[in-house]
């Protein structure tokens, strides 16, 4: 089993509604609730308690671990309380809850960090408190402490495949200088000969707009991926630009590579410009129960509640809120939650369009294993997940799935496939721990 | 002679043969099979659920069968006392007491007592939804109500009745099962001497709790006050009873204004369940 020549995947609805519209700077909220984990790996420590003045940019919450992220506050006011609530990861996590005054003056300590070494230049890519804004949240300084000149790709994400989503689209438009700009720094110090800027088809004018700004530099180059999800998913994109397979188990890294999003790279280089770090989120807020469909820019820690009404509110009672895009965002059960860094969209939908159909048996019909793009055998893993047969699982590769959806998009009988692997997947960490 | 008689003759004379192959390979091919573990093995119940802290029957019987073997005669709960004094019996030793056990579900937050949070569209097992914002329910201690345990039990002893899970005591042997596959770690194994028991495991604050469940333990502490063996104690703002200073005596549970304090009859003596 692998990869396969031509990856497979699903066509999907694109429904960019919000294609073409600019990016709306949202004003401030009344209260910020700034949660202390929205990243991979350790979560942060408050540096600040109640009583406390914060401005923008300052730095709030941070952490030792090799793994992590600093935070910063988004609005500047007065720290209200250091609380535990529930998160939108589903977890209770401490959060920062600010009272803003409005007036968003800098923190002293927004000035453009002096960069001369590779250290300076991964540490200041911590300090951004950027994290990979695709969606899996990992630390950019992390992801970029290699060892200079071993990686011989970057791969620059721009495909943004889910349906609904446009920010990144948007961004690529607006930014295209920045992100150019971002892209030379970490060639710059990382010594990474060559970037691959992968866009897919349905983007023509960021992809024209990236030709326009590199015309005549040969090591970036920009990639049209084709229009078929999901082509954003890290080890599909390396393959579709560079050729290269990342078997499971395997970072990007050992196969020389490294991804990185495109509202990553410019949250950087805005970071290395300006020295502001990573506290404003750009987000499509979409679905179809939504007044206003746009994209906006949110400071982090906003409630979505806030964000929705913002854009005019809902039409009517929505069945189900979505963080992400339609495949592979999540639900959440209830809108008082505070945006995170790694957010990308807030989509809303009634009942007519997020209604559950009813499950019926597999009839075999084997679609899921042409969509799968990582050429599992979707149907054979819920076999023998329903018989709790952790051996077969790992036969079939579970662990290889990546949870994109595509097989319980394509399913007849619609079957929640996706939603069983993840509970195999964690079946089969548990059975080889022991 | 008739035409028939010779296919007759061929076929006994077949059957006659492969008897005899048949009767030659249990001889020379059989394997020994120690009298004492297939006379304790059929004492045991069959459940094969674990509770002896064996592989399963078969696996306990070959233990105790085993020359010079010091496994306890009285580690199967399931089988209780009776099974402990038949194999007693057959291994020549004295009779050891059974404690018997049984489960008990710590949430009493049944439908009218509780709402749901959010509607829940996912796999319909407990161990799912609880990967979903810590479960549908409004509390996220209490049971989820799927029926996991349900399923795994092999008694039929353990029932989602109004969105939670009911233990019928009666039924009940106390293997352990349940409460090893529920995901929210709510049904505890207690001796069934002890017929007090807290319904309730919410570590949220009590004013949380009563907003969520109007029968959650609000951690007034007015149970730990009546007590008068000091066996009752708030800790992670529910109310735990320690069973070995509890006497059974229900004070607690009079003073409980939430009335999640249960406290049920007096167990019977219950008949062995084969099972299979």
């Amino acid at each position: 089993m692998g990869l396969t020549k031509r990856l497979s995947g699903v066509h999907v609805d694109h429904r960019k509604n919000t294609a073409g519209m600019p990016i709306i700077p949202m004003p401030v909220p009344e209260k910020v609730y700034i949660p202390m984990s929205m990243h991979i790996g350790a979560p942060c420590k408050p540096l600040v308690k109640a009583g406390d003045t914060v401005k923008v940019g300052q730095l709030i919450g941070d952490t030792d671990a090799r793994i992590g992220a600093p935070i910063h506050s988004s609005v500047s006011g007065t720290v209200e309380a250091v609380i535990q609530g529930m998160t939108q990861l589903g977890k209770t996590d401490t959060s920062i809850v600010i009272k803003t005054d409005g007036k968003q003056e800098l923190a002293d300590t927004v000035v453009p960090p002096e960069i001369n070494s590779f250290e300076d230049f991964i540490k200041a890519a911590r300090d951004s408190g950027v994290v990979g804004l695709g969606g899996a949240s990992f630390p950019m300084g992390a992801k970029l402490n290699i060892k200079p000149g071993t990686v011989d790709y970057l791969v620059i994400n721009g495909a943004e495949c889910e349906p609904y989503i446009t920010v990144d689209h948007a961004v690529m438009l607006t930014y295209t200088r920045d992100i150019v700009d971002g892209i030379k720094a970490i060639m710059k110090w990382l010594q990474i000969p060559n970037t691959i800027i992968g866009i897919e088809g349905n983007k023509p004018d960021a992809i024209k707009a990236f030709n326009d700004v590199l015309a005549g530099d040969a090591s970036i180059k920009v990639h049209e991926l084709r229009q078929i999800y999901p082509q954003g998913a890290e080890r599909v994109i390396i393959y579709e630009c560079t050729g290269r397979k990342v078997s499971y188990g395997m970072l990007p890294l050992n196969a020389g590579c490294i991804v990185a999003n495109v509202s990553s790279v410019l949250k950087l280089q805005h970071y290395l410009k300006t020295g502001l770090p990573l506290v404003s989120k750009y987000i499509t807020v979409d679905g179809n129960i939504v007044v206003h469909p746009q994209n906006v820019e949110v400071p982090v820690g906003t409630m979505i509640c806030d964000v929705i009404e913002f854009c005019g509110g809902l039409k009517e009672e929505p069945k189900k809120i979505v963080l992400g895009g339609p495949m592979m965002g999540r639900a959440i059960p209830r809108d008082d939650l505070a945006v995170m860094k790694a957010n990308s969209a807030i989509l809303c939908f009634n009942g007519a369009f997020a209604g559950q159909r009813k499950e019926t048996a597999c009839i075999s019909c084997g679609r899921c294993v042409a969509a799968c793009p990582m050429g599992l055998m979707p149907a054979k893993i819920s076999r023998a997940f329903r018989d709790k047969d952790v051996e077969m699982l790992k036969e079939y590769e579970v662990l290889y799935c990546m949870d994109c959806g595509s097989c319980a998009y394509v399913c007849p009988a619609r079957k929640p496939l996706n939603f069983e692997f993840r509970q195999a997947k964690a079946m089969v960490m548990e059975a080889s721990k022991k | 002679m008739q035409a028939f008689i010779y296919p007759v003759i061929i076929a006994i004379a077949i059957a006659f043969i492969a008897s005899l192959l048949l009767a030659l390979a249990a001889k020379f091919m059989s394997v020994p099979v120690n009298e004492t573990q297939v006379k304790i093995r059929e004492q045991l119940p069959g459940a094969n659920c674990g509770a002896c802290g064996f592989a399963g029957c078969d696996d306990y019987a070959a233990a105790l069968a085993e020359e010079g073997s010091t496994v306890k005669t009285n580690l199967c709960v399931p089988g209780a006392d009776a099974a402990a004094a038949a194999i007693a019996a057959i291994l020549g030793q004295d009779a050891l007491d059974v404690v018997e056990q049984v489960a008990n579900v710590r949430c009493s937050g049944l439908c009218d007592a509780t709402k749901p949070e959010m509607d829940y569209q996912g796999i319909k097992t407990c161990a799912a939804a609880k990967t979903m914002f810590g479960g549908p329910g409004a509390c996220k201690y209490g049971c989820i109500g799927f029926g996991d345990c349900q399923k795994v039990c092999p008694y039929g002893a353990i029932e989602v009745c109004n969105g939670v899970a009911k233990v019928n005591r009666e039924v009940c042997v106390g293997c352990g099962l349940c409460a090893a596959t529920c995901p929210q770690h709510i049904i505890d194994i207690i001796p069934d001497v002890k017929r007090v028991f807290v319904a309730c495991s919410s570590a949220d604050k009590g004013a949380v709790t009563n907003k969520l469940c109007s029968a959650g333990c609000i951690g007034c502490k007015l149970c730990e006050k009546a007590c008068k063996f000091d066996a009752i104690h708030v800790e992670d703002n529910h109310a735990k009873i320690d069973p070995d200073k509890c006497k059974n005596c229900g004070l607690c549970a009079k003073a409980c204004p939430k009335k999640v304090i249960h406290v049920y009859p007096k167990p019977v003596v219950k008949p062995m369940v084969k099972v299979g």
